[in-house]
């Protein structure tokens, strides 16, 4: 009683940021993202060394540089993922059209370091690839959008969502880079169909696929050769696909011991694309099962958390930035053991590269802003009598 | 279904009576709406969140059970599939078929050179036009001042060459060891080894291929690793081939022929034992192809197995051979050669327009009469000459296996009706190889059985199918016997050999259609021993022309047939043929018994 009327503390109506965040933010999914880190970086020692060696440098350079992005790539995680969906959207949304900007001004300023396609803008000390940080920003608005377009009297979302994607597909596709532009295709219709795809459309699709896969089959030699060659498991074992399948056998299940790898001298891209052959080689499958069960972890338990999700934009973001995330890490992994044709695509938080780092630092941390635990009025459900 | 309004119609109407707002109840059932849809959409939300996870899932699944299942598997050795490691180069040798060396390797280097290793390229372009003059300055400065970075110099080097060049003491100019195909012999029988060049190159070796002739055919037996180096035995006879080349090169010059070739072959198993084609080259240092004029006209071109010309007479002895073996005729039955054989508004003439009256079959080869074997061929008619040359070999390229056999293809009249038949019967209308012929005389020589030509050394006799009987064959050897006797061929005796053969000398077809009448193709095919042929042998020679006498004689009996006499008298005793000699009376020596 004497403190309601003499010296009452003053207490703040809205709970301090730091603790709120730890209470609400999904703690599983942090953990398994830190994880991942530590792997990369595990593997960068072993995987980066030859191409330090090519280039001159000291035998654990990448690894330093791998350790300053990954340290910048948490901290743009933590930070992002203490906002507000509100305040990430509006950041997103932002920066996604600075990107798009960027996108937009590749053929002008764009370098394509040799390698054909001009993906990257040099900034002398990092290069930076703007499609990377493209993505979290297409998800949200796009995803901003659908769900706008769910609002009784909301203007025509999915159409200017569709439109906007068709755009994006296509900028991509003339750098060119298939890859990215897979993504942000598969991205948004993931979106699409949780914002409630008609069932029929989705079927007649499948129809459409199947058809013209079968038909392509039996009428096109050309079609059925290339897809005899990838179903049929000899394969040339002097191409990067061979040296990675081998590895990943040499390895067996519990590696031939770390830093005996042979693998990452023959492969140029052991860094990047094919640093689950050199995990696989090293540490055997049991790295590799780790690694995909952190992949899965992920993925599954943000979209369990967004079922419970209410507000549709939400989920919706949610969603997009788990699936892009869990479909990046599968088609990389997929590649390397021969499951799907080959394609450059990094594992996020353990391929080396100083842009994928930190935009996946960016989009994790949207997705655990966005899967924080908050009201959901389930008391109104259960005043309604329940679902 | 039951359809709810839009609005509430009811509450509005029932609120505005009543003078309250009628606004907010709409806005509450707005709501009411709006909550209703967001809840059947996150429910179906929810579902499809639900679904995408277990897709998700099982993805993740799949690729664990794949890395799984490769982890469990064994490893595959990675292929070696450098440059120059692959590159076989050990290439089986040629032997003659009694083991004597025909094509074999040596040992030799390549120059390349390293031009950014170079210390002092100009000096390097100086001292290597010393050595190779026949370097071109302008490229070797282009190479070598610019900015390539590998250039190949000279292919083979000798070892004088390799010294010279070493002695420049320029780092950048490198040797790669090389081996290289080698022709001991040079330019004999040429036209069946072919010859050989490099393929893949490598620094370390060169893959040799066979560009021509066996060694083009049998490339791969011979570069086979698995054949262990075996060397090809072929039938040739060095000596004999030897022989042959000198007795037709000698034989050519002498009689101002544009060409000539001849053929040896064993009539029991279509060996050849030599076969020359002149003018030769060195396989050594093979000649490009000609890329202008006739193809004939280039040393590459093999006369005697890709040349195919209209043989003329020789062909007669095929006629009475079948003439014989159909019982149609036998050797003494008289045969009107005094009128024309009319056919078709052509007439049917002899050589010179002369007249032999009524002959005998025997003499109708002997005097070589047009209209007789014409007759003759009338009766046999075209189906059963067909189906007789055809069974000889004369209607398809020569199955030799040398790589230019197959381009040898005879030349067959388009419509086979009885004007082509008469003409055929004496030669003319059908193109076919000296080889095709060696195979068609063969068959009467070795008792009536088909011959199929081979340059490959046999375990023993292969004959074909019976192509006529043995009665029939008999007597075609003892006309071509008596040819060489008493007729066209008087200069192919050779003692001790009993010779038998007939003379074709057939005037050149135009290339615009119609014959030369100065320009002939004189050919003599021959049997010896006649009475046992052992061996076939046919000279050609393209355009011959022999000027001892008063006019200038071009017909094979002053030809081709003494050229042809001489070389059996050379080769004869080389194949190991005893002459069949009575020995004469010794003058003052008696002999006497023990």
């Amino acid at each position: 009683m004497t403190e309601m009327v003499y010296g009452t503390v003053p207490v703040r109506d809205v709970e301090p940021v730091l603790p709120k965040w730890w209470r609400t933010v999904d703690k599983w999914t942090i953990s398994c993202v830190l994880m991942l880190f530590g792997i990369g970086l595990l593997l960068g020692l072993a995987a980066s060394v030859p191409l330090a060696e090519r280039n001159g440098f000291a035998n654990f350079h990448y690894v330093q540089r791998q350790a300053f992005f990954g340290a910048m790539a948490l901290v743009a995680m933590f930070i992002t993922s203490m906002m507000s969906p509100t305040l990430v959207r509006r950041l997103a949304v932002l920066g996604f059209l600075v990107t798009l900007v960027a996108l937009a001004l590749l053929p002008v300023f764009g370098t394509d370091y040799g390698k054909g396609a001009v993906r990257w803008y040099s900034l002398g000390f990092a290069s930076v690839q703007p499609s990377e940080f493209l993505k979290p920003g297409f998800v949200v608005a796009a995803a901003w959008l659908l769900a706008a377009g769910q609002e009784i009297g909301g203007p025509p979302g999915r159409l200017w969502s569709f439109a906007l994607t068709v755009t994006i597909v296509l900028m991509l596709a003339l750098q060119p880079d298939f890859g990215q532009a897979c993504l942000v295709l598969f991205g948004w219709g993931v979106m699409y169909f949780i914002a409630g795809a008609p069932m029929l459309l989705l079927v007649i699709l499948a129809g459409v696929v199947i058809a013209a896969g079968t038909l392509a089959y039996h009428n096109s030699e050309h079609f059925a050769r290339r897809i005899d060659g990838f179903l049929n498991p000899d394969i040339d074992p002097t191409t990067q696909l061979g040296y990675a399948t081998n590895a990943i056998r040499e390895g067996g299940f519990f590696g031939v011991g770390v830093g005996e790898g042979q693998v990452k001298w023959s492969l140029p891209d052991a860094h990047t694309d094919f640093i689950i052959a050199v995990a696989a080689e090293e540490y055997g499958l049991v790295l590799v099962l780790c690694i995909i069960a952190l992949y899965g972890i992920i993925v599954i338990r943000s979209f369990m958390r967004l079922m419970r999700e209410r507000d549709p934009f939400i989920r919706l973001a949610g969603a997009g930035l788990a699936a892009m995330f869990g479909v990046q890490a599968m088609i990389n992994m997929g590649v390397a053991v021969r499951l799907l044709p080959a394609k450059g695509m990094t594992l996020p938080f353990v391929s080396y590269g100083g842009s994928s780092l930190i935009a996946g630092g960016i989009a994790v941390g949207m997705l655990l802003a966005f899967t924080r635990s908050r009201p959901q009025g389930q008391i109104g459900d259960l005043l309604r009598g329940g679902r | 279904m039951i359809r709810t309004p839009l609005r509430p119609l009811a509450r509005i109407l029932d609120a505005r009576q009543k003078g309250q707002n009628p606004d907010a109840i709409e806005r509450e059932n707005v709501r009411i709406r709006h909550e209703q849809m967001r809840d059947a959409a996150r429910i179906r939300a929810e579902g499809r969140l639900l679904v995408l996870a277990g897709l998700f899932l099982l993805g993740f699944m799949a690729i664990g059970a794949r890395m799984g299942a490769l982890s469990a598997s064994e490893p595959s050795e990675p292929r070696a599939q450098g440059a120059g490691a692959s590159i076989i180069a050990q290439r089986a040798d040629i032997v003659d078929r009694k083991g004597r060396m025909l094509a074999t390797n040596m040992d030799t280097f390549s120059l390349y050179a390293h031009p950014q290793q170079m210390i002092d390229a100009p000096a390097a372009i100086d001292g290597l036009l010393k050595i190779f003059p026949d370097l071109k300055r302008e490229r070797l400065e282009k190479d070598f001042l610019g900015k390539r970075k590998f250039v190949w110099v000279k292919k083979k080097l000798s070892p004088e060459q390799k010294q010279a060049v070493h002695d420049l003491g320029e780092p950048g100019l490198l040797f790669g060891p090389r081996e290289m195909r080698l022709y001991p012999n040079g330019a004999l029988a040429a036209h069946v080894l072919g010859g050989a060049q490099f393929g893949k190159e490598g620094v370390h070796a060169a893959e040799v291929l066979g560009v021509a002739g066996v060694e083009k055919v049998f490339d791969e037996a011979l570069r086979d690793p698995a054949n262990g180096g075996r060397p090809l035995q072929v039938s040739l006879d060095l000596t004999v081939q030897a022989a042959s080349e000198e007795v037709l090169w000698g034989g050519m010059k002498l009689l101002n022929a544009k060409g000539a070739s001849s053929v040896l072959m064993d009539v029991r198993t279509g060996e050849v034992i030599s076969i020359v084609s002149l003018p030769d080259f060195d396989p050594n240092n093979r000649p490009r192809p000609p890329v202008e004029g006739a193809p004939d006209d280039s040393p590459l071109f093999n006369r005697a197995v890709q040349g195919v010309y209209e043989l003329g007479s020789v062909f007669k002895i095929f006629t009475v051979a079948q003439a014989l073996d159909l019982g149609l005729v036998n050797a003494a039955t008289p045969i009107n050669t005094s009128t024309p054989i009319k056919i078709g508004g052509f007439t049917i003439k002899e050589f010179k327009n002369k007249d032999y009256g009524t002959i005998s079959v025997s003499d109708v080869l002997v005097k070589s009469s047009n209209r007789g074997t014409g007759r003759l061929a009338l009766q046999i008619g075209a189906k059963r000459q067909k189906a007789f040359l055809d069974a000889l070999g004369f209607f398809d390229p020569t199955p030799f296996e040398i790589f230019e056999a197959r381009a040898g293809k005879p030349l067959l009249p388009k419509r086979w009706g009885d004007l082509s038949t008469v003409t055929i019967s004496y030669g003319h209308g059908l193109s076919s190889s000296p080889l095709h012929l060696a195979a068609g005389y063969a068959a009467i020589a070795n008792g009536g059985y088909a011959v199929r030509p081979t340059i490959l050394k046999q375990p023993g006799p292969v004959l074909g199918p019976r192509v006529m009987s043995p009665a029939a064959a008999e007597q075609a050897r003892a006309m071509l016997r008596k040819v060489v006797t008493e007729g066209t061929a008087s200069f192919g005796e050779v003692p001790g050999y009993h010779v038998g053969g007939k003379t074709g000398s057939a005037d050149k077809p135009k290339p615009r259609g119609g014959y030369y009448t100065d320009r002939l193709i004189s050919t003599f095919a021959s049997i010896f021993p006649a009475h046992d042929p052992a061996y076939v042998l046919v000279v050609t020679f393209d355009e011959p022309v022999e000027t001892s006498g008063e006019k200038p004689r071009r017909t094979a009996g002053w030809t081709a047939v003494p050229v042809a006499a001489e070389m059996i008298g050379r080769i004869a005793p080389l194949l190991g043929l005893r002459p069949d000699v009575t020995p004469g009376q010794l003058p003052g020596i008696t002999l006497t018994g023990n």
